[in-house]
């Protein structure tokens, strides 16, 4: 729309996104200082709520026994996989299950690519919402593993975190609480305020069924009905992402206009950033927690600027006889409030889209597949980016005593061998994922029949789609048809191990760290939360990314981006 | 570690009752209290923003429409209606794949890439020579219509905007451009009998700027534009 004459008295699109931007960072600052202390008390308080007590009774757990890693990581995939069986279950059952629009049950491989996909945070679709899911499934399955998965996320980053706050005890604090803590205490109670400003402004929440509804030039058109805004709302706070709709946060319905569409950015960043500050509290030194944040704020801002320049000089010989990127974006968003929104899904585990990141151009895309790279750690998702960054953080410690020849430490707690070994395999799995999974599809003969484009941006599907999946992240370039038996077993496959394999070594990590006593800081030590360190992390990330990925990248964005 | 199978058994018997409990909370009564509060206090909005004219329900705010002439005998994709305001295009809806005893409206996007249908690095001028259903095809084809279809007595369209020539995110944008309705105008009041003055006024009085001046794009809804023009039609 840069061609077209703006009215007399507007400030132009570009000025308004850079402005909508910083609304939306002064926003978060505004809630990061409450939010974050409330988190830091709700997983460290020895108080239970009487609801609570309540839910204790129901699971006949005792919330206040203390688990070492194993026994904490026990838990976290006992949970998961019955989540992920009963939720399979509750989808091939569909058919039979009174509330679901009479809608079919789901194919086998199909039904468990969305099972693995919505326990693992990831939210990655092969189905059409409004076709395929009915009522009880979105509310009761979908909806329900959108608080689960995120309370899980942020339950083994606490684990984490108390690991560097413990000394020589090993013990990591309680699943089940920490569990139904982060749900009931935090996802739920913002959830409920968020769903219904999500209504206020136009998002659907009713139990309709199909209907009909007149149109302006005669006949009708068929809608259904759902509790889209109370989806919508844990669907971004949790860093979820997976939509009612096919179209997900580009409808109308779920993202009725633009003030939805920056609340909508606001909740998917919320819990990551705010997370940092219950880190810094909770190890005893907010600016620790700082020196954190600010690492993630400077990826997130650089992000942000590079993908609102790409898209608003909408290179590609399309978007040049168009005159703008407009593929795929909507009139209420525009070209910003889509790359703002685009940055904050792919560098969070969040995958939601409101627009679609197939037709941004060759280098948007790029910059959309190289967030999830990261390791989606800028915020990141709800719990796994913090558990992710603090993974970075030990890495660049451990880089730093290379350089000086000291034996790294992080926090007051040595980073000896094991404590390396548990995260290089963290930093290797998401990579060997993605790029064994692409050259599988890529060398065998049928995956390929699944891209829409061809060349290059091809390659990009393909890569896009095991990159979303590893990573957890569950946006797509939709173009490839992901609903084949192939995609939908390795896609789900690669999902679960994206998700749980990680979560494996940060709590032998934190289980490790928990054991040590605390070492003094000296004049030796490396200071974590000055500004040298936050350049220090940033250039670690970007070059491990860089030297996982660059090749692979260079066959797809980046050749579609240099080429036009 | 402890892996015997009771102890297995156990943890999974856990996990079940954890996921039934916190399922009956954050999937039954958290989207129940919703909905009673939703449809309570925001009864319009939570049931889709729908339009009524004289007691018809028309549509909703929220959902784009397209505005065709009936479909004639052999056709088979329907002329535009130009008597009415066009909205974006709508290459990227879908139909119904599975359940397909209902006729669902299917959000979606058409996916294509900024460089899907060019030929040696650009799209080809006549649209024609690109690859069928490609976005190089659809863009070309659809800027050459606007032109054509706008340019009425005299009045040549030569700047067309972006929104005018692709399709949005979810099929379903209910709003165009000011930009792109102020070149539609010539042709409806034409169409219409209706002055340009009229019409452009119109429009003006349809066109939304940016919340507080900065969040969004200027816009302008389609569906409500036309209830307004339809209204102004039968007065004079």
């Amino acid at each position: 729309m840069t061609s077209a004459a703006t009215a007399a008295g507007d400030i132009g699109p570009v000025l308004a996104g850079v402005l909508q931007f910083l609304a939306l960072a002064a926003a978060l600052a505004l809630a990061y200082r409450p939010l974050g202390d409330y988190m830091a008390r709700v997983y460290s308080s020895d108080k239970h709520l009487r609801v609570e007590r309540w839910i204790y009774k129901g699971i006949g757990a005792n919330p206040n026994t203390q688990m070492r890693w194993p026994a904490y990581l026990r838990g976290v995939l006992a949970f998961s996989a019955v989540s992920v069986l009963f939720l399979y279950l509750l989808q091939r059952l569909q058919g039979v299950l009174p509330g679901s629009l009479g809608f079919s049950s789901i194919d086998p491989d199909q039904a468990f690519n969305t099972a693995a996909s919505f326990v693992a945070n990831t939210n990655w679709q092969s189905y059409y919402g409004e076709q395929a899911m009915g009522h009880v499934v979105q509310t009761g399955g979908l909806a329900v593993q959108n608080f689960l998965s995120a309370a899980v996320g942020i339950a083994v980053a606490v684990a984490l975190v108390r690991g560097f706050a413990r000394s020589r005890t090993g013990e990591l604090g309680n699943f089940w609480a920490d569990l139904v803590r982060g749900t009931v205490r935090i996802l739920l109670p913002i959830s409920v305020l968020a769903a219904l400003v999500l209504v206020a402004c136009g998002a659907l929440q009713n139990f309709s069924g199909i209907h009909e509804v007149g149109q302006f030039s005669g006949g009708s058109q068929q809608w259904n009905g759902g509790a889209v805004a109370s989806q919508e709302a844990i669907k971004v706070l949790g860093t979820n992402g997976g939509g009612y709709f096919n179209a997900n946060s580009a409808h109308p319905f779920e993202n009725p206009n633009a003030f939805s569409n920056l609340f909508e950015i606001f909740l998917i960043l919320l819990i990551p950033f705010s997370l940092t500050r219950a880190f810094g509290r909770l190890v005893g030194s907010l600016r620790q927690g700082y020196a954190i944040l600010a690492t993630m704020a400077t990826i997130w801002v650089g992000f942000t600027a590079l993908m609102m320049w790409t898209e608003f000089a909408h290179h590609g010989p399309a978007f040049e006889v168009a005159g703008g990127a407009m593929e795929g974006k909507e009139t209420r968003f525009g070209v910003a409030g889509s790359s703002i929104f685009a940055v904050a899904t792919t560098l969070t585990s969040t995958g939601a889209v409101n627009s679609f990141h197939s037709s941004f151009t060759g280098l948007g895309g790029g910059i959309t597949m190289l967030g999830m790279q990261l390791g989606e750690i800028a915020p990141g998702g709800t719990g796994s980016g913090l558990y992710g960054m603090l993974i970075m953080a030990v890495i660049a410690v451990f880089i730093a005593g290379l350089m000086v020849g000291r034996t790294p430490e992080y926090l007051g707690k040595k980073i000896g061998t094991r404590e390396i070994k548990f995260a290089a395999c963290y930093i290797l799995i998401t990579p060997a994922l993605v790029l064994v999974f692409t050259a599988a599809a890529l060398a065998l003969p049928t995956p390929g029949d699944s891209m829409t484009n061809s060349g290059a941006h091809g390659f990009s599907e393909i890569l896009y789609a095991y990159t979303s999946a590893s990573n957890n992240n569950g946006s797509a370039f939709a173009g490839l048809n992901a609903d084949t038996q192939w995609f939908n077993s390795t896609l789900g496959l690669a999902m679960l191990l994206g998700r749980f394999l990680p979560m494996v070594f940060v709590l032998a990590l934190a289980g490790s760290l928990a054991e040590q006593k605390p070492v003094p800081a000296t004049a030796g030590t490396l200071r974590t939360e000055k500004p040298l360190f936050t350049g220090l992390l940033v250039g670690v990330i970007l070059i491990i990314t860089g030297l996982t990925y660059f090749p692979a990248l260079a066959l797809g964005p980046l050749a579609e981006g240099l080429a036009s | 570690m402890d892996n015997s199978v009771t102890n297995t058994a156990r943890l999974l018997w856990a996990g079940l009752r954890t996921l039934l409990v916190l399922t009956a909370v954050t999937g039954v009564l958290y989207p129940l209290a919703v909905t009673g509060v939703a449809q309570g206090f925001f009864n319009d909005k939570a049931n889709g923003s729908r339009i009524r004219v004289d007691g018809r329900v028309v549509g909703s705010s929220l959902i784009g429409q397209a505005y065709n002439l009936p479909l004639e005998e052999g056709q088979e994709t329907p002329e535009p209606d130009l008597r009415w305001f066009q909205g974006r295009p709508q290459n990227g809806l879908g139909t119904n794949s599975v359940n397909t005893r209902y006729e669902l409206i299917l959000s979606g996007a058409t996916n294509r890439s900024g460089d899907n249908g060019a030929v040696d690095g650009a799209c080809p001028k006549d649209p024609a020579q690109a690859e069928e259903a490609t976005l190089c095809r659809w863009v070309v084809a659809a800027r050459a219509a606007v032109v054509k279809d706008n340019s009425v007595n005299g009045h040549t369209v030569e700047e067309v905007p972006a929104d005018a020539v692709t399709s949005s995110g979810s099929g379903l944008d209910p709003h165009i451009s000011p930009q792109y309705a102020g070149i539609q105008v010539h042709r409806v009041a034409e169409r219409n009998g209706l002055s340009v003055d009229q019409v452009q006024a119109l429009v003006d009085g349809h066109t939304e700027g940016r919340v507080l001046g900065f969040v969004g794009e200027p816009r302008v809804n389609v569906l409500e534009l036309n209830i307004a023009l339809g209204q102004l039609v039968t007065r004079s």
